[in-house]
């Protein structure tokens, strides 16, 4: 189509030959993002004085933040302990929960097509759904505290762990399970001995890396009510006690770097 | 037979490791129960689940099809502005951020502080930064695009450090050979391999920044978020089921279409 209206330039090679060179689709690119980042700048009333103005406000609060009130350290331990725990446990639950999903939703697994798009779509919807809505929609369900969180968490790992785990389950070679399957075991018990141990590295690292995110998630989630650090957060920027915010933001980044860290290790063990 | 016993029998064998690990995984798994407390489970939470299902299932399709500034449809391209406009900021400002936290780059002490930089930038979350950011321009869409743009420099630059990284500087080296000046260089050494990869991460990245954008609402920095929130809380769930429809109809189609640019952009 853009060929068409934009023909090709000729080109005679030194040996006789014509070749055409298509033309460049970078101008009609940048023309395009051009008229998304104007139309974007009138939606969201973006306006550079104002920035240019203001924006010693943002360090405003941020030198309020920097010496971190140390004594309010002691109040932090458990909420962030909960944040763990909550990560902890949702992302557990929830990597064990992938494989069964994953299995029915890889097309060379199971072969009844409905329950394969079945599954993904369920996949697919579940991870659309932000993990913040799905805390606030669990805390209506299971009350406020932890366990919201922690459902919320488990939601998000299915989702992301899932459709992972049944890409790769699909790429896998299929020869050792058609081998089982043929001397007889069914595809169930040819699953747990060919293709899950070719997985496994890969579900592994996948489920550590989603614990790390989960982490971050997990510290905002206290902010509807699902528990942990987030309700501190929510509290000290409520009543703009920056001071405490910035020991909190501390030790979140502390515990987050550790967290990053530890798994890298392990995840680069696992490859 | 013997052959593949002995093969068998001499593979590398670390039980004793994964034994560790294993009970280390389990210790921290019993011990992350304590944190969970089921006593605030209340009876009413099946009614309110069934109720929130209809509530998707039925969706208010006035708001979802109306078209004035109340609608789903306005929220919605609100959205995709606040993270269209964040993204493209924040690339932008990632790219020097970046290049100064390349330890093949810049010396290495350099490197190490800025990469200190990005990963506080990285920690603080989303919703930390829309607060501050509404002290500076009020509540609104703006915050959100400043919040966007603040939360993905942090990401954006991690992931250009490592194709900078890569970088195949013999061509660099050819090119001061036959006589470039350092303007050429960059412009025919360093551009044409950098810049297919940064707009991949760019685009992946503006499908993170979607989702990032449609929970600001909920401290007031614009898009879909605040009207899910206030209808959450007022138990509305028929305008919570369209509400929702349309971010995930939307969030499966930017990521539809950011996974088909990046394909086409990674074969080229």
């Amino acid at each position: 189509m853009y060929d068409k209206i934009f023909p090709p330039k000729k080109l005679a090679l030194a040996n006789g030959k014509s070749i055409l060179e298509k033309r460049s689709r970078t101008p009609i690119i940048l023309i395009v993002v051009f008229i998304a980042t104007w139309l974007s700048v009138h939606f969201t009333n973006f306006e550079l004085d104002i920035l240019i103005r203001r924006w010693t406000e943002f360090f405003v609060i941020i030198g309020e933040m920097i010496p971190p009130k140390w004594e309010y350290l002691p109040y932090i331990w458990r909420p962030l302990m909960d944040t763990i725990k909550m990560s902890l446990l949702g992302s557990i639950f929830g990597a064990f929960a992938a494989i069964p999903l994953a299995f029915l939703a890889a097309s060379n697994m199971v072969k009844n097509r409905v329950i394969v798009i079945l599954s993904k779509v369920f996949l697919s919807i579940l991870r659309t759904l932000p993990t913040l809505v799905s805390a606030l929609i669990a805390t209506f369900i299971f009350g406020l505290g932890t366990l919201a969180g922690t459902v919320a968490i488990f939601l998000f790992t299915l989702a992301y762990v899932g459709k992972l785990l049944y890409e790769q389950i699909e790429n896998v070679d299929m020869g050792a399970f058609e081998a089982m399957e043929s001397i007889g075991m069914t595809r169930i018990h040819a699953f747990r001995h060919a293709v899950f141990p070719q997985v496994l590295p890969n579900f592994l690292s996948t489920s550590l890396f989603c614990f790390e995110g989960n982490v971050r998630y997990a510290a905002i989630l206290g902010y509807v009510g699902a528990g942990g650090i987030g309700l501190l957060l929510n509290e000290g920027l409520g009543w703009r006690d920056y001071a405490s915010v910035g020991m909190v933001l501390f030790m979140l980044a502390i515990t987050v770097f550790l967290i990053e860290n530890v798994s890298e290790h392990f995840r680069k063990k696992l490859m | 037979m013997e052959m593949i016993e002995k093969q068998l029998v001499s593979a590398p064998r670390n039980n004793r490791y994964i034994l560790i690990v294993t009970a280390l995984v389990a210790f921290l798994f019993i011990w992350s129960f304590s944190a969970v407390n089921i006593e605030n489970v209340e009876e009413s939470g099946w009614i309110i689940a069934t109720n929130i299902l209809q509530g998707i299932v039925s969706p208010d399709l006035d708001l979802l099809l109306n078209i004035t500034s109340q609608g789903v449809l306005y929220l919605l391209v609100e959205t995709i502005a606040i993270a269209f406009l964040g993204t493209i900021i924040g690339a932008l400002l990632a790219i020097p951020l970046a290049f100064f936290s390349a330890s093949n780059v810049v010396p290495k002490p350099v490197a190490f502080i800025t990469r200190l930089l990005l990963i506080f930038i990285r920690t603080v979350p989303a919703l930390v930064y829309g607060l501050m950011f509404i002290r500076v321009t009020g509540p609104g869409p703006f915050a959100g695009v400043l919040t966007i743009a603040l939360i993905s420099i942090g990401m954006l630059a991690k992931l250009y450090v490592d194709a900078i990284e890569d970088l195949d500087t013999s061509i660099l080296e050819s090119m001061t050979s036959i006589g470039c000046n350092t303007f050429e260089k960059i412009r025919y050494g360093i551009v044409p391999q950098l810049f297919a990869i940064f707009l991949s991460i760019m685009i992946y990245r503006f499908d993170m920044n979607l989702r990032e954008a449609s929970i600001l609402g909920l401290v007031g920095a614009g898009g879909i978020g605040a009207p899910l929130i206030f209808a959450m809380n007022a138990y509305r769930w028929t305008e919570v089921g369209s509400i929702l429809i349309g971010l995930m109809v939307l969030i499966l189609l930017v990521e539809l279409f950011s996974n088909h640019m990046r394909t086409k952009l990674v074969k080229g």
